[in-house]
């Protein structure tokens, strides 16, 4: 049998490190550049069944939905704010008064209160997701979220005309 | 003048630190690098929101449609106007009700819509889901860092 190094010689094996670094630089490079900062986005829920027999007349229910109505000046930017036929100046404004009438004794609970969202056509959406984020929640002053109100639906075109 | 003669020989620098740092800056953007893009669309600019928060759970069974600002609507790769969206979302809720176990009207619409669309598109779309059959609708925003968001200031009266 042969035995190879019978020599004594200690022969240091040195390692190419040129193409390795080569190749790392090259994979840095390709993460660096696809990187992306996202921020995290988040959803709000929507159920709207195309027709849902509703389980009473509003006029018959305890708490009948409430109808919140945006409209929009010609260039898509919020002209005023209507929650059941009162006025409101500005989407804080909104936010403050949903909070008064949820979860007071005269008022709906925050599981049972409805909103009926409606808009003129060419507000832009950016205003109505504002008007969605009013309505159903505030943070506190510890950065907590409080739920309003849950159920949210746009109102339909036929109800719109009315 | 006597000049010395020297030994040439190779320096040679220490490399393992180097390595050690760039495997850990590989490695710091292999973790981060973003793999839900196919969720994403350029062309929509979502609006933000201090409440739009990540779900705790991820939504199951979800189609999404991203809306431009000029009513272009894009839905599993077809790009179209969102008014001729029907008949994918036929083909959509066809796909679904025969070729998976799960229901159509367990499917939530995630509609990605630009900030400076007209809500009444996003109206019209919605419609048209309705008609086609799908009842859950989810509306994305981005989330707001900002604890005041800029569009809840006031603009007239």
């Amino acid at each position: 049998m042969k035995i190879r190094n019978t020599d004594g010689k200690g022969e240091k094996i040195e390692l190419q490190m040129t193409p390795m670094i080569d190749i790392v630089f090259q994979l840095l490079v390709f993460f660096i550049m696809t990187f992306k900062i996202v921020a995290m986005e988040g959803d709000f829920n929507i159920r709207m069944p195309a027709a849902s027999p509703q389980a009473a007349p509003p006029d018959q229910m305890e708490f009948p939905p409430m109808k919140l109505y945006l409209s929009g000046n010609e260039d898509g930017t919020l002209a005023g704010i209507r929650l059941n036929e009162e006025s409101l100046p500005t989407v804080q404004h909104l936010n403050s008064r949903i909070q008064e009438l949820i979860g007071t004794d005269g008022g709906p609970s925050r599981d049972t209160a409805e909103i009926e969202v409606g808009f003129d056509y060419d507000l832009h959406y950016e205003w109505v997701i504002g008007a969605i984020t009013a309505v159903s929640g505030t943070k506190d002053t510890n950065g907590n979220v409080v739920r309003l109100i849950e159920k949210i639906r746009f109102n339909t075109p036929e109800s719109q005309d009315e | 003048m006597r000049i010395k003669k020297q030994k040439s020989e190779i320096l040679e620098g220490d490399l393992t630190p180097m390595i050690d740092m760039t495997f850990q800056l590989i490695a710091f953007f292999m973790v981060l690098i973003n793999f839900t893009q196919s969720e994403t669309n350029d062309m929509v600019q979502l609006p933000d929101s201090a409440l739009a928060k990540p779900p705790d759970s991820q939504l199951e069974n979800l189609v999404i449609i991203h809306l431009g600002q000029d009513g272009t609507a894009v839905m599993n790769q077809t790009e179209v106007n969102y008014l001729g969206l029907r008949h994918y979302l036929d083909v959509e809720y066809y796909r679904i009700d025969v070729q998976t176990t799960d229901s159509p009207k367990d499917t939530t619409i995630v509609i990605r819509a630009h900030k400076a669309a007209k809500g009444g598109m996003v109206q019209e779309l919605i419609q048209i889901c309705q008609e086609a059959g799908f009842e859950n609708f989810a509306l994305r925003a981005e989330e707001n860092i900002n604890s005041a968001p800029k569009y809840i200031t006031p603009l007239g009266g």
